[in-house]
């Protein structure tokens, strides 16, 4: 491996992903980066621009074959090559679930770890305006249900980089599930270069002793915007944000919540079956006493609309997230 | 090689094969040492046979769920294939696999595969990294006539043909996908017709007969070397048994099991050998190899003790 040399550079979260891909296509001679329209192109969000000018044919695109892709992936890994694959959009990984759930999630396992296949999936999800409800989908929940599957959320452009490198050097198939709302928000310093960062961290966002808010992935924003409100009215919320959910930080979780006995979870997926609940139900079983009863937060069971005003009545925004939260510490 | 010991080497291999899944089906069937879904290949001998000649040690093989006689033709032992399916800890995957899925990389065999088609994409990939590593690898696949109809498969011809990799797609048609016939369920029977269509060259091949389709597997795995692209071949086959163990056949038509028997590549071999004088002794000496080694490697497979159910869950992550 090359000298890890740290810079620290002002970067959109899609340029981030970027610049993470370089550094991996640089340090990690097996890599191969391709998916639908990404070499040439530079994909169609621009987060993987210029990597096929500056590595040639280890950056390359495919047909329209989501299963093409993810199972080449497979056996790409099989034989010891590192493939970073895009899936476009989350929705469109559902035509090709057999390779990451028969395939991928199964390779090491049947072998005993001859043969693991640790291949890395980008994808991304979450409503924008305009988008259809073929585009708009938050799936982490199908992919964590799979044992031999990793998953992480990033959502700032430093995690999207150390998310990504860590994903690469994992041996371990890794699903990193981006957020199209993020690509093209402010620059951030982001630290480049840094030593791959083992798997399942989380961040302590905002401390606060009333209430524990468990977020992930873009609607944390949210989250924050409404703890920011609750403090106005005296309520302190603490939000922790969980990077990766496979590896899920859970002793972050559990020490929060022992601290502030009251719990909420807020995703932009569909309540039913959500990982919410997973936490929720984990929260239950270490046995912590509550003072509350607990809180989810997410998209209630409808599909997703196209209309921007249709959207935002069923996406969990700051008010809803505050409200819910008074609520439960109203008593 | 001359061609007399090249056709008693090749009646000897599937003897090994028939052998082996005869062995398994009585332990199926007979006992409470193999359980579970059984996918037998006898009467497809040839196919393996065959091709897995034209392999080096370097270049990757993927099979189906019915896939004892590929991973034995490629070299993976008789005992660690009985001993998996028998779910003893000296199994290839220490019985993780089962019958239906089992791997052996380190024999250049990359796995059954439970699901119809899957290999097809994967097999793609391992040619693929090869374009990379400068392995200069091959990868052959093999499914059966009713996974070409599905979507995965179209989705790998067409990427290995776009992308002119070293692949050759083997499609054993014994015309029973599962247990539906697969003119009825194609427009188009000549199953290798479709190559064409995605630009890659393709053949139907007997598949009864080892030294036809060694021939061509030698021709496409020369050219897909050569930079040539992949090829699709149809294997015209039969199996003489169920899909499964415990099938009861109903759907099979009058008269297709006695013709199948009397084109079965064990038998027309060995036909074959009498009328061109050879020794009936060599002839039965093939037999006879074949069955002394895998009865000594059931026998070994069934003295192992079972897989240990404290590492039941190991090996899910890194």
């Amino acid at each position: 491996m090359p000298e890890l040399i740290a810079e620290t550079r002002k970067l959109k979260y899609g340029e981030a992903v970027n610049a993470a891909l370089a550094r991996l296509l640089e340090e990690v001679p097996e890599s191969l980066l391709y998916g639908e329209d990404v070499g040439k192109p530079g994909g169609v969000f621009g987060v993987t621009r210029g990597l096929r000018r500056k590595f040639g044919e280890r950056v390359f695109d495919t047909p329209i074959s989501e299963a093409a892709i993810l199972g080449s992936a497979v056996g790409a890994a099989l034989m010891g090559a590192r493939p970073i694959v895009e899936i476009m959009w989350a929705d469109f990984s559902l035509v090709a679930l057999d390779q990451l759930v028969n395939q991928a999630a199964n390779a090491r396992y049947v072998s005993r770890g001859a043969a693991p296949a640790p291949i890395v999936v980008r994808t991304q999800q979450g409503n924008a305006p305009g988008a259809c409800a073929q585009h708009s989908q938050s799936l982490e929940a199908l992919f964590l249900h799979v044992p031999g599957l990793r998953l992480a959320m990033p959502r700032t452009a430093q995690d999207a980089h150390d998310v990504l490198v860590a994903a690469v050097h994992a041996d371990d198939p890794v699903i990193v599930v981006e957020n199209r709302s993020l690509y093209f928000g402010d620059k951030a310093e982001v630290e480049l270069g840094g030593a791959p960062r083992p798997m399942g961290w989380s961040h302590l966002r905002r401390p606060g002793r009333d209430v524990t808010v468990v977020s992930w992935g873009a609607v944390t924003g949210q989250a924050l915007a409404a703890a920011e409100s609750l403090a106005a009215r005296g309520v302190e919320a603490e939000v922790l944000e969980l990077t990766w959910l496979n590896p899920v930080d859970l002793d972050a979780v559990l020490a929060s919540v022992a601290r502030t006995r009251r719990l909420a979870v807020v995703h932009e997926a569909n309540v039913t079956g959500g990982f919410g609940a997973e936490i929720v139900a984990r929260v239950a079983e270490a046995g912590l006493g509550l003072d509350a009863a607990p809180v989810r937060v997410g998209a209630p069971d409808v599909r997703i609309p196209a209309a921007p005003g249709l959207a935002a009545a069923v996406l969990p925004g700051a008010g809803t997230i505050a409200a819910r939260i008074a609520g439960m510490t109203a008593a | 090689m001359d061609d007399t010991e090249r056709r008693l080497a090749d009646l000897h291999a599937m003897w090994r094969i028939r052998a082996l899944e005869e062995k398994i089906r009585e332990l199926r069937i007979g006992g409470e040492e193999i359980v579970g879904s059984v996918h037998l290949c006898i009467g497809q001998e040839a196919g393996p046979v065959g091709a897995c000649t034209e392999l080096g040690p370097d270049d990757a093989l993927f099979a189906t769920y019915r896939g004892h006689g590929w991973a034995l033709a490629r070299g993976v032992p008789a005992e660690g294939i009985i001993a998996e399916c028998a779910g003893r800890a000296t199994g290839v995957n220490g019985g993780r696999g089962g019958s239906a899925y089992f791997t052996a990389p380190e024999h250049g065999f990359h796995g059954e595969n439970s699901i119809v088609g899957a290999g097809l994409p994967i097999a793609v990939g391992a040619a693929l990294a090869g374009r990379f590593d400068g392995g200069g690898r091959l990868a052959m696949t093999v499914c059966g006539d009713g996974a070409l109809n599905q979507g995965a498969s179209h989705e790998a011809l067409n990427m290995a043909a776009a992308f002119k990799l070293p692949v050759v797609f083997v499609c054993e048609n014994n015309y029973w996908s599962e247990l539906t016939p697969i003119d009825e369920m194609v427009g188009e029977p000549e199953l290798w017709r479709r190559a064409a269509g995605y630009g890659m060259a393709g053949a139907r091949v007997d598949g009864n007969d080892p030294a036809a389709v060694r021939a061509a597997v030698r021709e496409a795995a020369e050219r897909a070397r050569s930079g040539g692209g992949p090829t699709l071949l149809e294997l015209m086959t039969q199996r003489l048994v169920g899909h499964y163990i415990g099938d009861v056949e109903q759907y099979r038509r009058p008269g297709e099991l006695d013709r199948a028997r009397e084109e079965e590549p064990i038998a027309r071999l060995t036909g074959a050998l009498e009328a061109a004088g050879v020794a009936a002794g060599r002839i039965e000496d093939a037999r006879a190899r074949a069955r002394a080694e895998i009865e000594e490697a059931a026998a070994a497979a069934l003295a192992a003790p079972l897989a240990d159910p404290e590492t039941a869950k190991d090996h899910v992550y890194a």
